[in-house]
């Protein structure tokens, strides 16, 4: 009726409701679907069983012996690596990454980084975190936007059943 | 003119125009940041956060998630389960990777997410279990962090 009325000129007058619609449904659509999926890193370890590590290479520097002991409630009682120990208050870890850059950078030579190899020797209850942490502490450090790598084998210790 | 003689017979209810062109603004944003993929990421594990975590630069050929909660709850597969459930979970996983024609064990990498509270010992043991399966290549899952995570606060 509209349309007749205003003349014989052919007027075609778009909808837009129904458009508008569809846009908000396919709006609510995407906000429920929408994830947030948070970016998460990893620390890659090759750790053959041990009975196929047998035919491995020795390598030529000693193993380092990492033992990380834990207190009742899985909180972090003590940190000591070979005859060093970095005890369990804020500063330990930081400690002992400055260590090991030490017994890096003094070993000196390109070779001798890689050959080296650590061994994490951790009490059953102790939280995971520590361990992510003491790798953290182990496996390098980010310097000015680079990464450089300090040890680059480890392994764990069997686990203390309790 | 079309517009002026609109005007007397149209109803107008205010300027809708921006709205919807905020509106095409929001799907515009959703649409370029929907991401489809089923990533087994359980939101109640906690993980511990690391700089040193940066995500693989090459994606994994043959990943394989094992979560652990802070409790010791195995999470494989979308199903709880303890200690002996992924136990077999896993040869049954091996097996299936080695009926595949074009996959091999030693291309699968396991994922290990598990919570900062969770038991060290426990995550040894999961980690005793995929090698007794066959597996033998592990990643650590932790959270990116852009502050050093060595000193306690």
């Amino acid at each position: 009726m509209k349309i007749r009325h205003t003349g014989r000129e052919d007027k075609i007058e778009l909808q837009m409701t129904p458009m508008i619609d569809i846009v908000f449904l396919l709006l609510i659509f995407f906000i429920m679907t929408f994830k947030i999926v948070l970016p998460e890193g990893d620390f890659n370890i090759r750790m053959p069983s041990p009975a196929s590590n047998v035919t491995a290479q020795p390598s030529e520097t000693p193993t380092l012996m990492l033992r990380i002991t834990a207190d009742p409630n899985g909180k972090l009682a003590g940190l000591q690596l070979d005859s060093q120990s970095f005890g369990n208050g804020p500063q330990a870890f930081a400690q002992l990454h400055a260590y090991i850059r030490s017994l890096i950078a003094d070993e000196g030579g390109p070779g001798s980084a890689d050959d080296q190899e650590i061994e994490l020797d951790c009490d059953y209850n102790l939280d995971y975190g520590y361990v992510v942490r003491a790798i953290t502490a182990i496996t390098g450090y980010v310097e000015n936007g680079q990464q450089h790598k300090l040890i680059e084998r480890i392994k764990f210790s069997p686990p203390k059943n309790p | 003119m079309r517009i002026r003689k609109n005007r007397q017979t149209r109803i107008d209810e205010g300027d809708m125009t921006p709205m919807i062109d905020m509106t095409f603004q929001l799907i515009a944003f959703f649409m370029v940041l929907i991401n489809f993929s089923e990533v087994e990421q359980n939101q109640e594990v906690n993980l511990p956060s690391s700089e040193l975590a940066k995500p693989p630069d090459v994606p994994y050929e043959e990943p394989l998630t094992v979560q652990m909660l802070a409790d010791g709850t195995i999470l494989f597969g979308g199903d709880k389960m303890d200690s002996q459930g992924l136990e077999s979970a896993l040869l049954t996983e091996a097996q299936i990777v080695r009926a595949h024609a074009e996959k091999r064990l030693s291309d699968v990498t396991v994922v290990i997410r598990a919570d900062k509270e969770a038991k060290t010992g426990k995550v040894q043991e999961i980690i005793e279990k995929c090698q007794d399966a066959g597996f033998d290549t592990f990643a650590l899952r932790s959270r990116q962090s852009n502050i050093s995570t060595l000193t306690t606060p």
